[in-house]
């Protein structure tokens, strides 16, 4: 059973390999790493329902004993982050066959897909500091390379700014790690959420924690610390775009959710009102961003920003409904805006264009694809009975237990204009008319624009898929949302994890 | 020695950042560099310099007699070094792209994906 947990590293690594190994033929690597996605959701399901049954899992790498050797950990939310990875990777690698094109994916396409897939899993699954560290550069690594591979003019001066401010967060990441294990002398999360609430004095973990915030909050997409987003994640090819709409941020919000409930809960009063000002703040910031927008691809990556302020509200809460809210707020999230993304590559590949002042008539052409939008769009207002309205439901509620009604007000307001900016994009793209005036490139359009060709099945099934389970989710809240309970048990009762990881000691 | 490594650290902060601030993007890599070269000097000193105590364990021991230097942290560093090593090698690749495809290594000049 133990190899459960290092099955979902393995896999994308040798299929990464073997991609590697095939280089010469790109159709390979394309089945290759279809293979290697659907078994790493595979894998992610057995994770998860193992986890279920039988409490935290823990493996020591090399048999070294916790705290001196690296750690993997699984509890239900890191399994749950798996099985959510692994869907939106299986996903994408099937969208990527139709929608990127030849070029890219002979040049590496694929095994860069199943590192980054890596290196997200990695950082869900260990319980060492310093290796989360290791993993997020991984997955940097790896979507540095997919963010700049095509050399448009438009991704390089999107990547400039995705690498160096994702670079000066790994460094602010990295200087944390080397003050906390100064304080503390240990980096073994489970050793740390032991040791440190025996520190004196408690100011110095806190400041520590106000440097992972930043770090992890560059990450996430923050507010003040988003710039980097909304300038990068529209430049590459859609799959790409969608990937990292719906994974890479959501990591960075997993390492807060991870360390703020299990390492620095000494000071909650400080830290995580913080935490709580920043969610709201991320809100408001964000879908003001996306009101301004005419492009869709900008519109949703602006929209990911004012989510994130809705994951780490439930953080900032604090409360074991609070937590579950954003557990279930996640899982929700990637799946509906990951969909978002590839709605929007549909209809770029059915009209050659992402503004939406050339967009227009999709509705009376492909009354499917509206369908298919409308889906995920109401999901993500939180429109009954989709499954943004539980995860804003429950989030809601867990703010008025404890009485935080300002930031209940402002997550009630942003959704009516998350509701209004979704609606924009409907009667743009779907329900005006097309605009019969000539079309201009304009500067920051990928070259590859304006090749208008039918949309492939590959394209379909994903977003079906997809949008399908956005449906369950909603219509079948109840046993989702107790897992996610369950889940948030784990989290604010660290002492099972600690257990899990080094053993029954006093 | 604390007081000068912090200095030092603290300074290499300082210059990378100031770096970082520059509209050239070849400085911005420059500024990248000192980072992390600050972020493991900083591991270093914050883990506790201790001078000519190696962590050897004598003959018959089980544990080295402190006090003794942390070979941890050196560990963290080298892993960070390395990786540092090629993201830095890839940042200049992507420098070099860029200039080609931009004409221009001022980073005014790049507003074009911008909102």
């Amino acid at each position: 059973m133990k190899w459960l947990l290092v099955l979902p590293l393995l896999i994308p690594l040798a299929a990464a390999a073997v991609s590697l190994l095939a280089w010469r033929w790109p159709h390979w690597q394309q089945r290759l790493s279809s293979v290697g996605a659907v078994a790493m959701l595979a894998t992610g399901i057995a994770l998860l329902e193992n986890v279920r049954r039988g409490g935290i899992q823990a493996v020591q790498i090399g048999d070294w004993p916790a705290p001196f050797g690296i750690t993997l950990v699984a509890d239900l939310f890191s399994a749950i982050m798996v099985v959510i990875a692994g869907l939106v990777g299986t996903a994408v690698t099937f969208y990527s066959h139709a929608s990127v094109d030849w070029r890219r994916q002979s040049f590496g396409y694929y095994p860069l897909l199943q590192i980054l897939l890596m290196g997200v899993c990695g950082a869900f699954l260990t319980g060492d500091v310093f290796n989360l560290y290791v993993w997020f550069e991984v997955m940097l690594i790896a979507s540095f390379v997919l963010m700049a591979l095509g050399g448009e003019r438009a991704q390089m001066e999107g990547a400039m700014k995705y690498v160096t401010l994702n670079l000066v967060s790994s460094a602010f990441f990295l200087a944390a790690v080397g003050i906390l294990y100064g304080v503390v002398g240990t980096l073994n999360m489970a050793d740390l959420a032991q040791k440190v609430p025996h520190i004196r004095p408690q100011v110095l973990v806190t400041a520590v924690a106000m440097l992972f915030l930043v770090a992890f909050g560059i990450k996430a997409a923050a507010f003040p610390l988003f710039f980097w987003l909304p300038a990068s994640y529209h430049t590459p090819p859609v799959a790409v775009s969608a990937i990292f709409a719906g994974l890479l941020t959501k990591v960075g919000v997993y390492a807060l959710i991870r360390v703020f409930t299990l390492i620095f809960v000494t000071d909650t009063g400080y830290t995580h009102t913080w935490i709580l000002v920043l969610s709201g703040l991320t809100m408001v910031t964000g879908v003001l961003g996306a009101v301004a927008q005419n492009e869709f691809r900008r519109i949703l990556s602006f929209h990911i920003i004012s989510q994130i302020g809705y994951m780490i509200m439930g953080l900032g809460l604090y409360t074991p409904l609070a937590l579950a809210a954003s557990v279930f707020y996640i899982v929700h999230h990637i799946i509906v805006k990951t969909n978002l993304f590839l709605v929007s590559g549909i209809a770029n590949s059915l009209r050659g264009t992402y503004q939406l002042k050339q967009l227009g008539g999709l509705y009376r052409d492909h009354p499917g694809l509206a369908f298919l939008f409308l889906v995920p769009a109401f999901s993500l207002a939180g429109v009954p009975p989709l499954s943004g309205f539980f995860a804003k439901l429950a989030l809601i509620q867990a703010g008025l237990e404890v009485g935080q009604y300002f930031i209940v007000a402002t997550a009630l307001g942003v959704s009516l204009l998350t509701l209004f900016s979704m609606i924009k994009i409907w009667t743009e793209a779907f329900w005006k008319p097309e605009p019969a005036t000539e079309k201009v490139l304009l500067a920051d359009e990928p070259e590859t624009a304006r090749q208008t060709r039918p949309p492939a099945l590959t394209l379909w099934v994903p977003v079906v898929v997809l949008a399908a389970l956005t449906v369950i989710l909603g219509l079948a809240a109840e046993p989702f949302l107790s897992l996610a309970l369950q889940a948030s048990q784990q989290l604010m009762n660290p002492a099972g994890y600690i257990e899990a990881v080094l053993g029954s000691q006093p | 020695m604390n007081l000068v490594l912090a200095l030092v650290v603290g300074s290499l902060f300082a210059g990378g950042l100031y770096m970082l601030l520059r509209r050239s993007i070849v400085k911005l890599i420059i500024g990248l560099a000192l980072l992390s070269h600050a972020g493991n000097l900083l591991i270093f000193t914050a883990a506790g310099v201790t001078r000519g105590r190696p962590p050897l364990i004598a003959e018959g021991a089980t544990v080295p007699a402190p006090p003794f230097a942390d070979p941890l942290p050196q560990a963290l560093i080298l892993t960070a070094i390395v990786i540092s090593f090629g993201v830095l090698a890839f940042a200049l690749v992507l420098v070099h792209r860029t200039h080609q495809s931009v004409g221009s290594d001022d980073l005014d000049d790049m507003k074009a994906t911008d909102t």
